[in-house]
C-alpha cells in the first residue's frame, strides 16, 4: 500500500499524517515529501504521526519525525504521536525523541 | 508387542527417535540470499530473514527484532553502501582500465540457525567505511540532508544480542549479528 494525500489530513492547525502499516526507507521519501508540503504551503502548526495501522517501523520513521520537528519548531509548532504502540514507543525512547516531542497516551 | 511394557517402551523410543529427527533439523540450517541494492527489496529481505526463523517458533517481538536489525543493516548497503560516491568512484575505475561493465551493485544476507541461535550476515561491495567507530555513535550520520537519524546502528545493538561491522574502504561493509530465539519447540511438546 503506497502513502497518499488521503493519508493527510488538516484539523484547524493540526496536520494528521496517517502512518502506513510498515514503515521503512522506500516508504519514508514519500512521507516526509508530502508532509513537507503541508508544512510549508498551507502553513499548519503542529504536526501529529498516527500510529495506529503501524505493525513495522525502523529508523528510517525516526527520520521522518526528526526532520520534521527541525521544521514544524523553526515556526514555533510542536509535534505528537498518538495510537503509539509499546513497540513504537520503544523505538521512540531508544533514540531520544520522547524527550522533545509528545507521546499522548 | 506381547506385553504391556514393552509396547510402552517402543512408544516410548518412538517418541525420542521423532523429537531427535525434529531437533536435528533445527540444530543447523543455513541460508543465503542475493539481491538488487534497491530499496523496494528492503521489505522482501526483512520477511525473508524472519520465515527462515520460523522453526525456532520466535515471540512476536523476536521477530519484529529481528526485522528491524534486517531491515538497518540493507538499508545501510543500500543509501551509503553504493551511493553517489561509490558510482564516482566506480565509474573511474572502469573508464580506467576498461574493466567490463559489472552487473547492477547487490546485496547478501547469509543466515545460519545455530540450536536456537540466529546468526545474520549481511554485507554490500560499496564504498565502506572510514571510521567504524564513528559511524556506530547513536545519532551520527554522514547524510543528514537525506533524513537519516543515526540510529541505524544503535536500533541493530539494541534489537539483536550481538553486533560486529567488519569494512575496508573501496571493499564493503560486512555487519554481523547474533540473537538467540524462542525456546525450542520440542521440548513443549514433549512435557
Ligand atoms: N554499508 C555501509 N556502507 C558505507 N557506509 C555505511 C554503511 N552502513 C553505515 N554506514 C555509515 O555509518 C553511518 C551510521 O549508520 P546508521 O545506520 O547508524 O545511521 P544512518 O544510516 O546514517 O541513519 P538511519 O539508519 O537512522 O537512517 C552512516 O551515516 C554511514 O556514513
Ligand atoms: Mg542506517
Amino acid at each position: 500500500m503506497e502513502i497518499g494525500f488521503n493519508d493527510f489530513k488538516v484539523i484547524e492547525n493540526y496536520l494528521m499524517v496517517k502512518m502506513p502499516e510498515e514503515i521503512d526507507h522506500h516508504k519514508s521519501q514519500a512521507i516526509s515529501r508530502i508532509a513537507d508540503d503541508f508544512i510549508l504551503q498551507e502553513r499548519i502548526g503542529n504536526i501529529v504521526f498516527d500510529f495506529e495501522d503501524t505493525v513495522f517501523m525502523d529508523s528510517s520513521g525516526i527520520g521522518i519525525i526528526m526532520g520534521r520537528y527541525k521544521k514544524i519548531t523553526f515556526f514555533g509548532g510542536k509535534v505528537y504521536t498518538i495510537n503509539t504502540s509499546p513497540r513504537i514507543k520503544r523505538t521512540l525512547m531508544i533514540s531520544g525523541l520522547h524527550k522533545i516531542i509528545e507521546i499522548m497516551e | 508387542m506381547n506385553s504391556k511394557t514393552e509396547e510402552q517402551n517402543f512408544i516410548q523410543k518412538m517418541r525420542e527417535r521423532e523429537a531427535y529427527g525434529k531437533r536435528n533439523d533445527k540444530e543447523h540450517n543455513e541460508m543465503q540470499i542475493e539481491f538488487d541494492a534497491v530499496s523496494i527489496n528492503e521489505a522482501f529481505a526483512r520477511t525473508a530473514v524472519a520465515s527462515f526463523l520460523t522453526p525456532l517458533n520466535p515471540t512476536l517481538e523476536e521477530i519484529s527484532d529481528v526485522k528491524t536489525a534486517v531491515s538497518e543493516a540493507v538499508t545501510n548497503a543500500v543509501i551509503h553502501g553504493y551511493d553517489e560516491e561509490y558510482f564516482k568512484q566506480y565509474r573511474i575505475r572502469t573508464e580506467d582500465q576498461g574493466e567490463e561493465k559489472q552487473t547492477k551493485p547487490k546485496v547478501y544476507i547469509h543466515c545460519v540457525l545455530d540450536g536456537d541461535v540466529l546468526h545474520v550476515e549481511i554485507w554490500d561491495k560499496g564504498k565502506g567505511i572510514a571510521n567504524i567507530e564513528l559511524a556506530m555513535e547513536p545519532l551520527y550520520t554522514s547524510k543528514p540532508e537525506q533524513d537519516r537519524s543515526g540510529m541505524g546502528f544503535a536500533f541493530m545493538e539494541a534489537f539483536m544480542d550481538d553486533l560486529e561491522v567488519i569494512s575496508e574502504p573501496g571493499y564493503g561493509t560486512t555487519v554481523l549479528m547474533k540473537k538467540k530465539v524462542g525456546v525450542s519447540s520440542w521440548i513443549e511438546h514433549e512435557e
